[in-house]
């Protein structure tokens, strides 16, 4: 009888009571954050406990090395346009992050990272498993925080998300003591934010806007260069009716593709290193360029006294600080890309008296296409791209490495839609592809998302088969195997006179078992019969796959501006 | 050219590593920097004096300081009416013979003598960066035993005359 009046309360005491990490399992939850990409580890513990205890709320994937798992964040990020929530511990966990970190922050992709710190009372120690993740990370993220009391947790991560996900998007850090995580925690606590230097301008301003439309109804030779920042905003809309309103040709930066049709008659290809020739005569010859969201890459420049060299330069851009600092400008329209592109469609639209202009893009587009070698036997990349291409329908989502296998399916897999490419631009990172497609599969469980990746590349993170196989993701791994870090050997034979230092690897793996090791249907490929009959029912069907396609290890990606040179001079252009 | 730029910043921790990383990474040359609170609480205020080849370098300069969360105001102060200061303490090797003849030197400067010891004294000088360096060059054939200098901090006149040559700065276009 005792018994059932008196410990009531105390049971009701359990449930009510909190810790740190309570409160960040909170906060996650309020910011509608349904995947976590996430290692545990000691200085994490109690968050893991939290997470444990608030089963069900979150999809946690553990990846099979950290980097595996911010990489399939900023796939999931870029697909989804949603911040990747990321979970790391101290130390090697976090170091382990880096590279994701630097990756996101040059491609300007949203992820919120928490790192686990070592208590607080220890910080600055050389405590076990303690790294500086505050000063490591301070340059390559778009802001971070080191938590130093309970009561600023919920309001950091609120800021976190905020600051991760508006102006231009990048990754923000999030560095946990394990003292405040495990810390108990009754009262309730305030989470509004404050972020006085924080303020992006969103909307363009009314005077440039106008001044940029001057300059159109001026110009004999306008085009228009679409980047990334479209697609964040979500303007691929806008900028077909902004296009259609003044009959515009269209070229694209590496990051930009899918922005605009890629099939669409007014689209002259990529611009840049290893673009069209039509594209990159067209900013060479412009004399009104309107940058859209993307940067002035030096990959897209090539050398900066040659760029444009007779152009007004307009750029549209969500961050002031990239307008004007590698080409100067002279109409910058500080705004978020699709806000602007809504204010110019509101203006009259206007024909423009630029029909030579657009007669002698559309020949350059005809006589100078994309063109690669014939084969009746051997795969040749390119051949292969197209084949994934037409197998899809040009509607699957792809990841890639950096590199040879970059280019070409930059060049040859055609995007119609936007959020449908995942590449690793900026920082140009290896074992980048796979991973990020995996992100991707999560989330657009409907598409069919192809990892197109290097035999290199895959090597650094192809640990994560173990995902596919514990989730039967049906992401398809395409290894365009030509047994070299490709893009590598091509500069070393045309740069250091064929001097292979180290870039041919001849010893593999046996892709195969190393896929049925993990459970998974492995492919090898080794001719174009093969490809024509097996690759199409392979890329549909819906478990995952790894393809280990043979291709000529002598294939170079052209055309190509060798580096130092401008964009009129490029190599590689017709067929020799 | 030479310009003095001045920065508002939310006073977290970490803050003058966010800007000095910053200014690093991006190849900025800082002559001197000098941080202190403000009126506000939380809110504490930098004072650049940098070199930059020309135009652009100093744009990208004040945009890559806003850019940064903590960072509340940016503003180039060089050709607006300004009042600037900066200290200087500079040990001097003197003999008792000459601590007069110093003493003459620094006097039309209003520098003063803050410590003396057998075969130094200590002169504290406050002014703006040109006076400073005209006095140090005064005392340096004496010997200088040690020199430390605060680096410039500035602010605006209360009133702007005569503005002439003032080049408003602002991100928005």
């Amino acid at each position: 009888m005792r018994a059932s009046t008196e410990p009531k309360p105390a049971e009701d005491k359990q449930q009510t009571i909190k810790t740190g990490a309570d409160l960040l399992v909170e906060a996650l939850i309020e910011q509608k954050v349904e995947t976590i990409f996430g290692y545990p580890g000691g200085a994490v513990l109690p968050i893991y406990d939290a997470l444990y205890r608030a089963d069900g709320s979150f999809d946690h994937v553990l990846p099979r090395h950290e980097q595996g798992g911010i990489h399939a964040a900023e796939g999931y990020a870029r697909v989804s346009r949603k911040p990747g929530v990321v979970i790391g511990t101290s130390g090697p966990g976090a170091t382990n992050l880096i590279t994701g970190i630097a990756d996101a922050m040059m491609d300007s992709l949203p992820l919120v990272i928490f790192t686990g710190q070592v208590a607080k009372n220890v910080i600055g120690t050389d405590a076990f498993q303690e790294s500086d993740v505050m000063g490591i990370t301070t340059p390559i993220t778009k802001h971070n925080y080191q938590v130093q009391d309970l009561e600023e947790l919920p309001r950091i991560v609120n800021e976190a998300f905020h600051i991760a996900a508006t102006g231009r998007p990048g990754p923000v850090v999030v560095d946990i003591p394990k003292d405040i995580s495990a810390t108990v925690f009754e009262r309730d606590v305030k989470n509004e934010f404050h972020l006085p230097g924080y303020q992006p301008t969103v909307r363009p301003n009314p005077l440039q806007i106008n001044k940029l439309r001057e300059a159109l109804i001026g110009a004999r030779k306008p085009v228009v260069l679409t980047g990334a920042g479209i697609l964040h905003a979500g303007g691929t809309e806008a900028l077909k009716s902004f296009v259609s309103n003044y009959d515009l040709p269209v070229t694209s930066t590496l990051l930009g593709l899918g922005a605009f049709p890629g099939d669409h008659h007014r689209f002259l290809g990529m611009a840049g290193m290893h673009g069209t020739y039509a594209a990159n005569m067209a900013l060479y010859e412009c004399d009104l360029l309107i940058n859209i969201g993307g940067r002035f890459d030096d990959r897209l420049t090539g050398n900066l006294q040659h760029f444009a060299p007779n152009a007004r330069i307009a750029h549209i851009d969500i961050d002031p600080a990239e307008i004007g600092k590698n080409v100067p400008t002279e109409i910058p329209i500080v705004s978020d890309a699709r806000k602007a592109l809504d204010k110019l469609n509101e203006l009259e639209p206007a024909t423009l008296d630029h029909a030579e202009w657009v007669e002698k893009l559309e020949s350059n587009k005809q006589n100078y296409p994309l063109w690669h070698n014939e084969s009746e036997d051997v795969i040749l990349p390119q051949y292969l791209l197209r084949k994934v291409h037409q197998f899809t329908d040009g509607e699957a989502v792809v990841t890639t490495d950096v590199g040879q296998h970059q280019m070409w399916a930059a060049q040859y897999y055609t995007f119609n839609r936007p959020d449908r490419w995942v590449t690793s631009g900026g920082l140009g990172t290896m074992g980048f592809g796979f991973p990020a497609a995996i992100g991707a599969q999560i989330a657009d469980k409907d598409s069919t998302v192809v990892a197109i990746v290097g035999d290199g590349g895959f090597q650094m993170t192809m640990q994560e088969m173990s995902l596919l196989q514990e989730r039967g993701l049906p992401v398809k791994i395409i290894i365009v195997n030509n047994q070299a870090l490709g893009m590598v050997r091509q500069w070393q034979e045309k740069f250091y006179d064929k001097r292979y230092s180290h870039s041919i690897i001849d010893t593999q793996p046996d892709f195969v078992k190393m896929a049925e090791a993990y459970g998974l249907h492995g492919y090898k490929m080794e001719n174009i019969q093969e490809i024509d009959r097996e690759l199409g029912d392979i890329l549909n069907n819906d478990k995952p796959a790894v393809i280990d396609c043979r291709v000529v290890q002598q294939e170079n990606v052209y055309p190509m501006i060798a580096p130092g040179k401008g964009s009129h001079e490029m190599i590689g252009v017709s067929k020799p | 050219m030479k310009r003095i730029i001045t920065a508002v910043v939310h006073n977290r921790s970490g803050v003058l590593n966010r800007v000095t990383g910053l200014l690093s990474k991006r190849q900025f040359n800082i002559e001197s920097i000098s941080v202190g609170r403000t009126e506000t609480e939380g809110v504490s205020k930098m004072t650049f004096v940098v070199d930059v080849e020309d135009e652009r370098k100093l744009e990208q300069f004040s945009k890559q300081l806003n850019k940064q969360i903590d960072v509340i105001k940016v503003s180039d102060i060089t050709d607006k009416q300004i009042v600037a200061r900066e200290l200087a303490m500079i040990k001097v090797l003197t003999t008792p013979q000459q601590r007069g003849e110093l003493q003459a030197i620094i006097e039309p400067f209003r520098a003063t003598v803050i410590d003396v010891s057998k075969e130094s004294m200590t002169v504290q000088i406050t002014g703006n960066s040109d006076k400073v360096d005209a006095m140090i060059e005064l005392l340096r054939p004496y010997g200088l035993k040690e020199l430390a200098r605060t680096g410039l901090t500035a602010f605006t006149r209360g009133q702007q005359l005569h503005q002439t040559e003032v080049k408003p700065y602002s991100i928005l276009n």
